[in-house]
């Protein structure tokens, strides 16, 4: 891929919690690209600051140091507005979709929100009509879903709600942290299916963080290794994952159970 | 542990074998505030053999943890008992009052790992507490340091450090709570233990400790045979001698971990074991299998096959009457084809 098309990018971005005797690295000399319409997923095993920097590409965290640059400048996020703008572009799915919806506001008020934050003006109608589409788009019924609370929904219609919000933004960047974690095998093909769907539509980029070695290997382009903060190997998928150069890549893929290898449970 | 001792656990034990639990036609249901009935579990029968682990998959809601709850006889609303038997140990548990249940049943016959083991322990408590509680119940002759000395050993013994007796539940990761959890919930030796999805919160690394540690229990015979829950097919193949898929309420088919992921004969398995994603060559070319729709309501009966509406091969048979296990060889699935015509649908999908 050509540099010109390069989103996002960070060098040497550190961040660091507490201080003196407390201070604690959670990410530590990472730098990245992440080009226009690729599919990324940053893998790593728990506390090794997959989420922390998944936070900082979103701006709700600050770096300690290192520089994000987003469509070649430095990323502006001092004021409300910048942020907003930003958040135009980047939005995020998470773990936890019971977690991720304000629970006093009804469907119809969270899809609409999405449409507020657009600055578009539509009338009644038309409102009516893209939401219906954003809805019918991940296999949910808006005329049954809209007078409901987000706690009147089932897990998996909550995540594919989600989808739908993004469906109806359509963001630049997407990042995606352990969208699937807390489904099963079945739905999660579902969910990928439709991700995969938005990106084509709109030549997104998607930013999965994850530690499911072989989701990551099956959706994405690019791949990055993390370990303890760093990032240890990055590269294209396939040649990370059937070739890994670094030990603890190796490791991490010889821990996962495959179904046409053993599995050694020895080391 | 050995790689031998790994191997010994993991390759076929003799056919005749004592069966340490059997479950018949086992109907459990959960009644809601407007007095419905969900029935959860529809239906089960199945056995166990000593030494044999036995691996249930199914997607969410199938009613894979009720079944596993109703096991242990954990009839607590809204969960009821409607019919059918539970046999441990030949003890017909569904015949014991609650006190017999707690004093020779659980802990003892069969031990459970709850979905969310790692917030089971009481913060405030030392690991030690806990398996001193147990003892005091179970084995009310013991002094303390002889629990301690105990306990210390059966630590050591599983290659856990017996520093983490002293140690508080927050002080643990959440693999080290894990494996603690299964370390003190086999400590009377049951038969049976049961883990309920006991590694889908942990990464891979911290799931390679707990199977290890859930194959040692078995190598080092303080556990007969061990039930694992889990929607994860690859770790399943792994660690599972035998299979069985729940739809619905009820199992669908059960085979060997082999013939269940390699050669799947219900149309439901087919489409499970087509949702795997492991990181292997090819695996890139190869399509995710989706099941569109829904799974049915339980509240209502249900006529016919219950995967009928989302089953490409459904044919207007399946939606009648009750379906009817189908025996091939030592395989049982619950459709009305045969394996044959199954399987060349299957070939003929795939070209």
């Amino acid at each position: 891929m050509k540099n010109a098309d390069v989103l996002l990018s960070g060098t040497n971005i550190t961040k660091v919690f507490g201080y003196g005797k407390h201070k604690k690295t959670a990410v530590q000399d990472v730098s990245f690209s992440f080009h226009e319409g690729e599919i990324v997923s940053i893998v790593g095993e728990s506390g090794s600051g997959k989420t922390t920097l998944a936070k900082m590409l979103m701006g709700l965290l600050k770096e300690t140091s290192g520089e994000v640059r987003y469509k070649g400048k430095p990323r502006q996020l001092k004021s409300h507005a910048d942020r907003k703008k930003y958040w135009k572009d980047i939005q995020a799915i998470f773990q936890d979709p019971f977690s991720s919806f304000n629970v006093f506001h009804k469907v119809e008020k969270l899809l609409t929100d999405c449409m507020k934050l657009q600055g578009l003006k539509l009338t009644k109608e038309e409102q009516f009509r893209k939401m219906k589409e954003a809805c019918s788009f991940v296999n949910l019924k808006f005329e049954e879903l809209h007078n409901k609370y987000p706690f009147e929904l089932s897990g998996g219609q909550m995540q594919r709600l989600m989808i739908a919000r993004i469906f109806m933004l359509h963001p630049k960047i997407l990042i995606a942290d352990e969208p699937t974690s807390m489904i099963d095998a079945c739905s999660r093909s579902t969910i990928l299916d439709m991700l995969l769907k938005l990106r084509k539509e709109n030549n997104m980029t998607i930013i999965f963080i994850t530690h499911d070695v072989g989701l990551a290997y099956y959706v994405s382009d690019t791949l990055y290794i993390m370990e303890k903060g760093r990032i240890v190997e990055s590269g294209p998928a396939e040649d990370v994952i059937l070739n890994p150069k670094h030990r603890y890549t190796q490791q991490l893929i010889s821990d996962v159970p495959k179904i046409h290898e053993e599995w050694n449970l020895a080391n | 542990m050995s790689q031998n001792m790994l191997e010994i656990a993991q390759s076929d034990v003799p056919a005749a074998r004592r069966t340490v639990l059997e479950v018949k036609e086992l109907k459990t249901y959960y009644k809601t505030r407007l007095k419905e009935k969900v029935h959860a579990v529809d239906g089960v029968s199945f056995a166990l053999e000593e030494g044999k682990t036995l691996g249930i998959a199914g997607e969410s809601g199938c009613g894979k943890s009720t079944l596993a709850l109703s096991l242990m006889g954990f009839y607590f609303p809204p969960l009821y008992y409607s019919s059918g038997s539970i046999m441990i140990g030949g003890i017909d548990i569904m015949q014991l009052s609650k006190e017999q249940l707690r004093k020779r049943i659980l802990g003892r016959e069969i031990a459970y790992i709850p979905q969310a083991a790692m917030n089971a322990l009481n913060p405030t408590l030392k690991i030690l507490h806990f398996i001193e509680d147990i003892m005091k119940e179970h084995r009310p002759e013991l002094t303390k340091s002889q629990v301690r000395e105990m306990a210390a050993e059966r630590f050591r013994t599983l290659h856990l450090s017996p520093d983490v007796l002293n140690a508080y539940p927050n002080e643990l990761s959440g693999g080290m709570k894990q494996r603690t959890v299964i370390a003190i919930s086999t400590i009377l030796n049951p038969n049976v233990l049961v883990a309920d999805e006991p590694t889908s919160a942990l990464d891979v690394t911290s799931q390679k400790a707990v199977i290890k540690l859930l194959k040692e229990l078995i190598g080092k015979k303080f556990i007969k045979s061990l039930i694992f829950i889990t929607h994860e097919l690859p770790l399943l193949y792994h660690v599972a001698d035998d299979i069985m898929v729940m739809y619905a309420g009820e199992i669908v088919e059960r085979g060997t971990a082999r013939q269940m992921i390699f050669d799947p004969y219900h149309p439901y398995t087919k489409r499970l074991m087509g949702s795997i994603i492991v990181p292997e060559e090819g695996m890139k070319a190869h399509k995710l299998a989706a099941i569109p729709g829904a799974p049915p309501n339980l509240k209502m009966a249900i006529d016919g096959c219950r995967f009928a509406d989302r089953c490409t091969y459904a044919a207007d048979a399946c939606r009648h009457g009750k379906i009817d296990n189908r025996t091939a060889g030592e395989r049982v699935y619950r459709c009305i084809f045969e394996p044959g015509t199954l399987k060349e649908w299957y070939a003929s999908e795939e070209r």
